[in-house]
């Protein structure tokens, strides 16, 4: 019987929102949108956490230089807090060699991390979550019933034809969608726009390519002043968030 | 002590389980720990007794039974079998506590002895689980 489902509810009870950084594409700049966002709100005084759920890659601990922690024991596992932020990723545990994992291993770990990661009280848990509507997403979906998503498409219209996938399951399965963001804009273009309209979710705005970004990545304090992360904050004023 | 959470999960089902059943009391819990998992047993079995008497009366005079068991790794490439006590001593303090953490991390730190393929399988032990329950309706 499995049993570590069962605590699940109780671990994510303290925390008020939890918002899925998700696209149906990889490389659209989730995790980027998921760090600034949980930075964001730390600026604003929230408390917040940040669980990275890309699996097979993630990236939010090198956006946001986070070297040299682990989770400390207590009853459970306690996230490190990091620029504010109480951290969540496999990256303590696999130390970034790769990871050979198959479906069943995937949902395996989401429910461990799920089952023993003690958050406490939070204003938000920021998910950064891996491409696509595999089991990591509706691992989300069926475990963290009261999750919202905040979807990032780039202006390509490959990129769109996989988001629009994630945003049709999530309208069948009835799950808050807050918009969608359109990230690494470089010209003008309403393609995005009338597409996320067309199938009935709120286009957000976008975030232009900003050129000088690479040299923010592993610097919170620098990412906070960059363009996309200005871009990104009028987006999040619509939200109230 | 990440065992506090796991007896947590184990004690949190077993009372779901039991209500579900009507059961008025619950005399025995069975719990097989993977080997996989290295749970600390005495923390482990300390853990559900403090959480049991805290968590409900129905778990008032329950005993808890633990069986600890074995591994089975097998090796999709090639098909050996072999155990995590057999490639132990190749890792790293880091690298086993990480397997504690989450047993699937033996496929980053861990390949087939046989052929080195990372593309193996747990079949067995991989860790905590609620086996079976006694009680009284």
């Amino acid at each position: 019987m499995e049993s570590r489902t069962s605590v699940i509810e109780k671990r994510l009870k303290n925390i008020k929102r939890i918002i899925a950084v998700a696209s149906g594409k990889g490389g659209v700049g989730k995790s980027l949108v998921a760090s600034m966002l949980a930075l964001h709100l730390v600026k604003k005084g929230r408390r917040v956490g940040l669980l990275d759920l890309d699996l097979y890659g993630p990236s939010s601990h090198i956006i946001l230089g986070v070297i040299d922690e682990f989770p400390t024991e207590e009853r459970g596992i306690i996230p490190p807090t990091v620029h504010g932020i109480d951290f969540m990723s496999i990256v303590y545990f696999t130390e970034d060699k790769p990871s050979p994992f198959r479906g069943i291993d995937i949902s395996n770990i989401i429910i461990e991390l799920l089952a023993i990661t003690q958050w406490g009280s939070l204003d938000y848990l920021i998910i950064d979550m891996p491409p696509g509507i595999g089991d990591e997403t509706l691992d989300v979906i069926r475990y963290i019933t009261n999750s919202e998503f905040f979807v990032v498409t780039t202006p390509s219209k490959v990129a769109m034809g996989a988001v629009s996938k994630l945003l049709k399951i999530l309208k069948e399965l009835k799950k808050p969608v807050l918009g969608v963001v359109e990230n690494m804009t470089m010209k003008k273009s309403s393609y995005i726009q009338k597409e996320v309209t067309h199938l009935g979710m709120k286009y957000l705005g976008s975030i232009t390519f900003d050129e000088d970004l690479e040299d923010a990545i592993g610097s919170a304090d620098q990412l906070t002043k960059t363009e996309c992360m200005k871009d990104l904050n009028q987006i999040l004023k619509q939200l109230r968030l | 002590m990440h065992e506090w959470a796991l007896a947590e999960s184990i004690i949190t089902a077993a009372v779901q389980a039991g209500e579900k059943e009507n059961l008025k009391t619950i005399t025995e819990i069975t719990v097989h720990l993977g080997e996989l998992q290295q749970i600390e047993r005495d923390i482990f079995s300390f853990a559900l007794k403090e959480i049991a008497k805290l968590q409900s009366p129905r778990l008032k005079n329950v005993k808890f039974h633990l069986k600890t068991e074995k591994s089975t790794l097998s090796c999709k490439t090639c098909g050996h079998t072999w155990k995590y006590s057999d490639m132990k001593k190749k890792l790293d303090g880091k690298e086993a506590e990480s397997i504690h953490f989450i047993p699937e991390i033996v496929f980053v730190h861990a390949r087939c002895p046989q052929c080195g393929s990372p593309d193996f399988e747990i079949t067995k032990g991989r860790g905590v689980a609620l086996t079976s329950l006694k009680g009284k309706r």
